[in-house]
């Protein structure tokens, strides 16, 4: 079965980005604006990963990553985040948040496809 | 633009995002200690930064992360926002949207110099190298090569790892993938069933693989949960473990099973997304974000070329039911009649609906102007502050864009010519900060857009000598107070005793009212010494579709735009005769010049027994057509003509008539100027 991922971003360039490859890539992918769409969209569905950028308006992605991790439909689902420095201190926080890994922008298809595939697994 | 190029969406993005930078730093000027600006501001430098590099804007995402790395000190306290930092910030915004418009030109060294404005501007006189940072060496990558080492792992993963989605079945995949492998679990540290909770982990493996990657490849695997995990790796050399660090040495724990990988895991890991089995309990997003998170998902993003589509469907629609009414008005069919109805019902609801989506609030006009404001407030000297009001109002986007430059003109133009410098206010009793306000308002299908301030007024006499020296007109001559204000948009006319950087040469105030006019609209100017000026453009809500008057003259119809109608009056033959050689009618005691359509057409034919004279006027100046016959109001949808006939001034579109005939919409502002010149030729003539 099509694995389905939704991909929450404010940037439009950088979700078209992740959506055409991810698509291209045979995933199926749903998007969102911010975290608050992020995690009203996940909670009307089952995604078998998220994709989150951190910096965003309304609701920020360390906000919904903790926000998913209450909700027991999403325990263990892989959450992936984007960050643009390779802030320790940011990384940290996700991942204390209950991120599962990250990805640093700028990335490229390959890279973003390899990292999906990894937490994904077989 | 197509939706599906990344580098367009980009653009598009960054221009976004420059507004919402913009704005913010603006917000800040009033309010320097705003965090919600503060961080606005970061985050647009933020997303610019990333999406840039994303798509390859090198310069930019290089600049644009010092300005963030310099504003990320404000943002976290150390520094205060000062004016001269949101100057800086500004600049440097300026040069970011030349790196995104133009990335390939060669930009010199203005991000350098801009940088170590800014520099400056955050520490006071701190040297600018500490903002720069020096590139560091990149530890050079250690890759030892080495053909078919063999790596004991022995790892352990944090108890909440598959809650937080790493999957354990997943990492040992990747070291099978690495060469040859053996793998083994510990189960001695799982918790008794009654205290068990199966997404905790409480494994460990102990993982023996031959391959010719490096050592870095085994911490790829492990790459996001390296900093919380325990892991164990020691090279293995003909089977004999040499211990890497002295201090990993460990009493040899007994390895308890040695399974292949294949058989331990169906029972003894839980697949994540399967362990609770709890139904999903719902949860609120705190609250305060609600509203805002619902506007958002409200809104779609269509690419304005695809509104023009629309729109050019609507106004097919239209054009066929008025085809469809002319049929069913002319049948007897009831049952046609009342789908005829039912769809041009439908219709006149769809082109409403078509017109709203093609609104968008004039608050995005105003918003550029807090920095114009903002840098001719610096560059002047003078205090300003910019009110703006009804932000909200709806406007076509159409004549949103082509409204942008004549509202610069005079938003400049009332700076420069109507505020006067703070001392001057002082003496004059005012308050030293000057105020221009800009507001819009809807008023029946117009919207009303005013840049009024609180300056010196226009000087009558001045304007008077000027236009007089310039011979625009007649030393003496009698002319209304409106016409002698609106001699400010006479071509070549400028009050500036000295040119000025801002109000430029005189170029403008007439292109000014020319854009106006060619959107069908007018100026008004009121203005009172000492207190200050105000004028307003009245504009019509929609360029698409107008209401317009349908006439014949000769064989040809042609459209009048309905708002440019004054009134219609009968032309007898007689009259016609009488008046031939002098174009002039009298209209209620003042002579208003016309033009015979039929000639200035040369249709060649016959003046119908009663022609009609359709006075048309651009707010001051009226001027009368003469038609053979007035067929009615029609609902115009205006098509543009062709690049062929571009440069024909005397229409400015044509639209598709009921019957599927083409008439062509007379220019209003260009036939009134005919008709005035008409009427100053003769006047020359004697």
């Amino acid at each position: 079965m099509t694995a389905r991922i939704l991909t929450v971003d404010d940037s439009a360039s950088i979700r078209l980005t992740t959506k055409v490859t991810l698509s291209n890539a045979g995933y199926d992918i749903t998007e969102a604006v911010n975290g608050a769409e992020g995690l009203e969209k996940a909670k009307s569905g089952q995604f078998d990963l998220i994709v989150t950028d951190l910096n965003m308006p309304v609701m920020d992605g360390l906000t919904m990553i903790e926000e998913l991790r209450k909700l027991p439909a999403h325990t263990g689902v892989p959450i992936i985040f984007l960050t643009t420095e390779s802030d320790a201190d940011l990384k940290a926080r996700a991942k204390a948040a209950g991120a599962t890994g990250w990805l640093t922008k700028p990335f490229d298809p390959e890279t973003l496809v390899k990292i999906v595939r990894k937490v994904l697994g077989r | 633009m197509s939706m599906t190029d990344p580098i367009a969406v980009f653009r598009m993005e960054a221009a976004e995002l420059f507004e919402q930078i913009e704005s913010g730093l603006l917000d800040l000027t009033h309010r320097l200690d705003d965090r919600d600006q503060i961080d606005a501001v970061f985050r647009g430098l933020h997303t610019l930064k990333g999406s840039g590099a994303m798509f390859g804007f090198d310069a930019l995402a290089a600049f644009t992360h010092h300005c963030e790395t310099a504003f990320d000190r404000v943002r976290k306290g150390e520094k205060p926002a000062t004016s001269e930092l949101i100057a800086a910030v500004l600049a440097a915004q300026d040069h970011m949207r030349a790196l995104v418009d133009r990335p390939m030109d060669d930009h010199g060294n203005i991000g350098d110099i801009l940088l170590s404005q800014l520099q400056r501007a955050v520490e006071g006189d701190a040297p600018v190298t500490a903002l720069v940072p020096t590139i560091q060496a990149e530890p050079a990558a250690v890759a030892v090569k080495s053909a078919g080492n063999t790596w004991r792992i022995r790892f352990s993963l944090p108890v909440n790892s598959m809650v937080n989605g790493t999957n354990p079945l997943g990492l040992l995949d990747e070291l099978r993938d690495l060469g040859e492998c053996r793998i083994a679990v510990n189960t001695s540290a799982i918790p008794s069933l009654d205290v068990l909770v199966p997404t905790d982990l409480h494994l460990s493996w102990d993982v023996t693989v031959t391959t010719d990657q490096p050592r870095s490849a085994i911490d790829d695997v492990f790459i996001f949960v390296l900093d919380d995990m325990q892991l164990d790796v020691e090279t293995l050399t003909d089977g004999v473990a040499v211990i890497a660090e002295p201090a990993a040495v460990q009493a040899e724990q007994p390895v308890p099973v040695v399974l292949p990988v294949a058989a331990i895991a169906p029972a003894t890991l839980p697949v994540p997304a399967q362990a609770p089995a709890a139904p999903a309990v719902e949860r609120e997003v705190p609250g305060s974000n609600d509203a805002r998170q619902a506007k958002a998902a409200e809104n779609v993003r269509v690419p304005a070329e695809r509104l023009d589509e629309l729109m050019d469907r609507v106004g097919e629609l239209v054009i066929a039911q008025s085809r469809l009414r002319q049929l069913a008005s002319s049948s007897m069919d009831l049952q046609l009649r009342s789908v005829s109805e039912e769809i041009e019902r439908l219709s006149g609801e769809l082109r409403d609906t078509m017109m709203v989506l093609r609104m968008v609030p004039v608050g995005s006009l105003f918003g550029r102007f807090r920095r114009l404001v903002h840098d001719l407030a610096r560059e002047t000297g003078k205090v300003i502050e910019l009110v703006t009001e009804g932000e909200t109002t709806e406007v076509d986007k159409t004549v949103i864009e082509r409204l942008a430059d004549p509202l610069v003109h005079l938003v400049r133009n009332s700076i420069d010519h109507g505020l006067e410098t703070p001392e001057e206010r002082r003496a004059a009793g005012k308050d030293e900060a000057g105020k221009i306000m800009l507001s819009a308002r809807q008023a029946g299908g117009e919207v009303i857009i005013t840049i009024k301030d609180d300056g010196r007024g226009i000087n009558r006499e001045r304007v008077r000598a000027k236009a007089e020296a310039s011979g625009l007109i007649q030393p003496g001559a009698a002319l209304s107070d409106q016409d002698l204000l609106q001699l400010i948009f006479a071509p070549g006319f400028s009050t500036a005793a000295q040119v000025t950087n801002l109000s430029g040469r005189g170029v403008g105030m007439d292109v000014v009212k020319k854009t106006v006019e060619t959107l069908r609209g007018a100026i008004d100017i009121t203005s009172h010494a000492g207190q200050g000026s105000d004028v307003s453009l009245r504009i019509p809500l929609t360029l698409a579709i107008i209401d317009g008057l349908l006439v014949r003259v000769g064989t040809g119809r042609y459209v009048i735009p309905l708002s440019a109608v004054e009134e219609c009056l009968e032309l007898s033959l007689e009259e016609d005769l009488r008046s031939r050689g002098r174009s002039f009618i009298s209209l209620r005691d003042s002579l208003v010049p016309f033009l015979r359509l039929r000639d200035l057409f040369r249709t060649g034919t016959k003046p119908d027994a009663h022609q009609k004279v359709v006075v048309i006027s651009t707010g001051t100046e009226r001027v009368g057509m003469v038609v053979d016959q007035i067929i009615g109001d029609h609902q115009t949808v205006i098509k543009s003509m062709s690049k062929l006939h571009h440069d024909v001034a005397t229409f400015s579109g044509a639209t598709i008539l009921g019957d599927g005939s083409v008439a062509l919409i007379l220019d209003v502002a260009h036939l009134v100027a005919a008709g005035q010149q008409q009427e100053a030729q003769v006047r020359a003539a004697g």
